[in-house]
């Protein structure tokens, strides 16, 4: 990689950049990584009225496949290490939306003893989406802002 | 005749040049940066713990095959039962009965070897575990 991390910024690779993004944030599939109520509305924007497959972001079952992971639900002590290991066996780049109050800072359980106070204290976060639970809506832009955020990203040199 | 399969040749090199086309940009292309918890097992996020490789206890093996047994019995009386009925109705009820029996009776004399064998008992008596007590490693 060392030689595209000596790229010129011209004309030429800047729009292979450009053309690298469009097409990496149209296919941004998505590890299902429902933790509570918050998957519920999780599975709506699955479904056909959200329909967030129109967007290239296709839910996968494995974190090989995946570039992003949606955290949807309340993060237990417990479950922190899981969460970790799973961000780990993710193929670079990847991305982590947190979803709803509990994942961002805990949320209505942030005074229990066994919530993670924030997903950001595990994995690093790209989105945060607030709400609780956020509608199906409101997670199709914090994904349409995140393709915002890939599509800025110099991929070749990073 | 020959000509027309030459636009097949030329279907299948293009595509097979299009499949290593597409494998080799991404090559290019995309970021390589494994490391060992990367690399690890997909285990739905549990730490793996152990060999995959794991050896099973012999005993499951005629666990197993007296399973088959039951598993064929069920599967081959099962259709009889749904059209029972009917077959009563034809006054062939009698006749299916007794092909029945004697089904369940062949299948019964597995069952009666392996019992007299000593391989229902998951503790093997004294007569059968000398052969394995040699095997033992």
């Amino acid at each position: 990689m060392s030689l595209y991390q000596e790229l010129p910024d011209n004309v030429f690779i800047t729009s292979i950049d450009d053309v690298l993004g469009w097409s990496r944030k149209h296919s941004l599939w998505w590890m299902v990584f429902g933790l509570a109520c918050c998957s519920i509305e999780l599975m709506h924007t699955g479904g056909p009225r959200a329909d967030i497959e129109r967007f290239g972001a296709a839910p996968r079952g494995t974190p090989r496949q995946s570039d992003l992971i949606i955290i949807a639900g309340t993060l237990t002590y417990k479950m922190a290490s899981r969460l970790k290991l799973l961000y780990e066996q993710m193929a670079e780049p990847r991305y982590v939306i947190s979803m709803g109050s509990c994942s961002n800072c805990g949320g209505l359980f942030s005074s229990a003893y066994s919530v993670v106070k924030g997903v950001d204290q595990i994995i690093p976060v790209d989105i945060y989406l607030q709400g609780c639970p956020p509608r199906p809506e409101a997670l199709l832009e914090a994904l349409v802002a995140l393709q915002g955020k890939v599509q800025k990203e110099k991929f070749l040199r990073k | 005749m020959l000509r027309e399969y030459g636009s097949v040749l030329i279907f299948t090199l293009l595509s097979i040049g299009f499949m290593f086309g597409m494998l080799f940009v991404s090559k290019i292309i995309r970021p390589n940066r494994p490391n060992p918890m990367k690399n690890s097992p997909y285990e739905c996020g549990e730490v793996p713990v152990g060999n995959a490789w794991v050896n099973f206890n012999i005993r499951y093996y005629i666990l197993a095959l007296i399973f088959l047994l039951f598993d064929v019995e069920i599967v081959l009386i099962l259709p009889v039962a749904v059209v029972y009925k009917d077959w009563i109705n034809n006054g062939t009820g009698l006749i299916a009965l007794i092909e029945l029996m004697l089904f369940v009776a062949i299948l019964l004399v597995a069952l009666i070897y392996a019992w007299g064998r000593g391989d229902l008992s998951w503790i093997k008596g004294y007569k059968s575990s000398e052969k394995s007590e040699t095997n033992k490693r």
